[in-house]
């Protein structure tokens, strides 16, 4: 049992680690309604403006663009090598599986900068033009985890013996992926579909303005705004999604644990 | 309940001659790597029948029943269900369902869907559909639970809508794969009773996989003592128990006191030191030289009523309730005896006293000599 003064202790360095995460992002959305282009608290005045110069400016529309179609089909390609990746790690004891199963939890922990290098040297090395394709691939490779995470962990709280049940009871094996697997992995598919396109969809916008820091034009508050919703929004529907929907309720508290864990790379 | 009405036989099984028996393995083998979970197991299981495979862990009983299932082939040998061979025959396409051991109920389905799961597969649509998964849920008892998911039951009404789900396919067996080891004693003690009765009305031929002695014997009408993937002993609850043929056996069906002598004539038994016993002559069956001659505790009296007797002293004594246990030291060892405490008032032996034990000729069971219960 704690005690009085360690759950005081706690709760103080929860608030503290939430504000330190979330204060600078609440100041910017704050910052984005700002009448004046000085950035100052407290801010001037309230107003809409910046949100209408970003919508008008034609450079701005174009990243969004990309971002989203990038952020999409990344998504896509996540969705299929990350299931299939999760069943073949679930289903079949292979050589190297455990090499397998490390190379594609990497990307996560490698800082994006490295893969961002490491892709463009070898793009550059095989001889491959940089092109929206090659900005998808580069996130696929972190996309795929996010997949593959939930997948796993989805397949990994199923009972297998869900599976021979439904074959003990007439079910012949498509008729058993229509109406036990799928009904059991879709929400760990939509949520890890989400995570996955937040993940991307935001990585765009910071390698965009991070090339560009030296105009800290007020837009940019405003451009952050949109992001940051677009990427909190898919962020906990994913959340409620494998908590709430879940195989078994014991597993609910894992998944939301994983869901944060890999929510919070992506905010 | 006119339950027999509403389980249809398949046309196939209706056809067959009477006396098929309704499972039968033929010099079964599974061997798993290099390790042999059964090992040339012939069987066959009668019609109608609740029949109970019981062991320890490891003994075969469960790759057994999954081999009948269809979730494992055999390494050698055949499988019949009536007179179909169903060798590399899948589960979807073989008629008997499995109650499994975590009930394995389709989370995401309604108590109704779960048990229509099966019906379904097979084209029943619509009113038809409806009312035979009714019927089903008001056979075990959970009318008006149709809507829930599983998650809301407890686990006994889970494990009545496994039931539920394997039954209203009628099968032509149901497996039963240690289906009570989840639950509390008590409901446990209700659920075997359930299941008896449910197995009764319905006349499906059951097999019921279980390491629990007590249970096997509550429900089953024959039961396989499985040892090492081979059937040890085969029998009703009372053969087994009165008459257990291996040390095995008789060790793993409850207590039994055993003692060492030479065969002495047709019905006697001669101990180390010469007292000579009474026992079964059908039980020795004509054995000479060394056997061991086995006596249930409760089969033993703590008088010098019956014809033969031992004397010894009370060591340690545990009051059960129904019963008390006593250790009693004898010459030839321990010897564990169980009085029924059907008398008011206080137990009528304490540690220190000596005793004189007797027991009925007709009450021993013999076995080989060398071999210690397990």
């Amino acid at each position: 049992m704690e005690t009085r003064g360690t759950r005081i202790g706690l709760g103080v360095a929860t608030v503290a680690v939430i504000a330190f995460l979330w204060l600078p992002l609440l100041l910017i959305m704050a910052y984005a309604f700002n009448s004046s282009t000085i950035q100052s608290w407290p801010i001037s005045g309230f107003t809409l403006h910046w949100f209408r110069e970003a919508w008008h400016d034609p450079e701005v529309r174009r990243s969004v663009e990309l971002s989203l179609k990038v952020g999409l089909a990344a998504t896509a390609i996540a969705l299929v090598l990350g299931t299939a990746a999760a069943a073949a790690i679930y289903r079949f004891r292979f050589f190297g599986r455990e090499a397998v199963s490390f190379l594609l939890l990497l990307p996560i922990a490698l800082p994006g900068i490295i893969t961002g290098m490491a892709l463009n040297s070898f793009f550059n090395f095989g001889g491959v033009q940089l092109s929206m394709w090659t900005i998808v691939a580069g996130h696929a490779t972190f996309c795929v985890v996010i997949v593959y995470n939930n997948v796993l962990a989805r397949l990994r709280r199923s009972s297998p013996s869900l599976i021979e049940a439904s074959m003990d009871l007439g079910a012949d094996g498509w008729q058993t992926f229509r109406w036990v697997i799928w009904p059991a992995l879709s929400t760990a598919l939509v949520a890890g579909g989400l995570l996955a396109f937040a993940l991307s969809f935001d990585e765009v916008i910071v390698t965009t303005f991070t090339a560009g820091a030296q105009t800290t034009l007020p837009i940019v508050n405003a451009i952050v705004f949109v992001v940051i919703l677009a990427t909190v929004i898919p962020v906990t529907i994913a959340q409620r999604l494998t908590g709430d929907t879940g195989v078994l309720r014991r597993g609910a508290a894992a998944s939301k644990a994983a869901a944060a864990a890999t929510g919070g790379g992506a905010v | 309940m006119a339950v027999e009405e509403r389980i249809e036989q398949s046309p196939e099984r209706a056809a067959e001659p009477s006396g098929t028996p309704d499972v039968r393995l033929e010099r079964v083998t599974k061997r798993f790597d290099d390790v042999v979970a059964v090992d040339d197991l012939s069987l066959e299981i009668e019609r109608g029948s609740f029949f109970a495979l019981l062991g320890p862990s490891g003994c075969g009983k469960t790759t057994t029943l999954r081999m009948i299932g269809g979730f494992e082939e055999p390494s050698a040998g055949v499988i019949y269900l009536g007179d179909h061979e169903v060798s590399g025959t899948p589960p979807y396409k073989r008629d008997v369902n499995t109650v499994f051991q975590s009930y394995a109920l389709f989370p995401h389905l309604s108590i109704f869907e779960n048990v229509a799961f099966g019906l379904r597969r097979k084209g029943t649509r619509g009113g038809n559909l409806k009312g035979k998964v009714e019927e089903m849920l008001d056979l075990v008892q959970l009318s008006g639970y149709g809507r829930r998911k599983p998650r809301q039951l407890s686990g006994g009404q889970q494990q009545r809508v496994a039931l539920a789900r394997a039954l209203v396919n009628s099968p032509r067996v149901l497996l039963l794969d240690e289906p009570l080891g989840a639950l509390d004693l008590k409901l446990r003690k209700e659920m075997q009773l359930f299941i008896k009765r449910l197995q009764h009305d319905v006349g499906i031929t059951f097999i019921h996989v279980t390491h629990d002695q007590e249970e096997a014997m509550t429900m089953a009408d024959r039961i396989a003592v499985m040892n090492r993937g081979k059937i040890e002993q085969l029998g009703g609850p009372d053969d087994l128990y009165e008459r257990p043929q291996t040390a095995f056996v008789a060790g793993f069906l409850g207590i039994s006191n055993l003692l060492t002598g030479e065969v002495s004539g047709r019905d006697t038994v001669r101990l180390g030191d010469g007292t000579t016993i009474r026992v079964r002559a059908d039980a020795l069956d004509g054995r000479s030289g060394r056997v061991a001659v086995g006596i249930r505790p409760e089969k033993i009296r703590p008088d010098d009523q019956d014809p033969n007797a031992l004397q010894g002293v009370v060591r340690e004594r545990a009051y059960i309730g129904v019963s008390t246990q006593y250790i009693v030291e004898t010459r030839y060892g321990n010897v564990t005896v169980v009085v029924l405490n059907d008398r008011p008032g206080s137990i009528p032996h304490s540690p220190g006293d000596h005793l004189t034990l007797s027991w009925d000729p007709e009450a021993t069971f013999i076995l080989d000599p060398m071999e210690e219960p397990a």
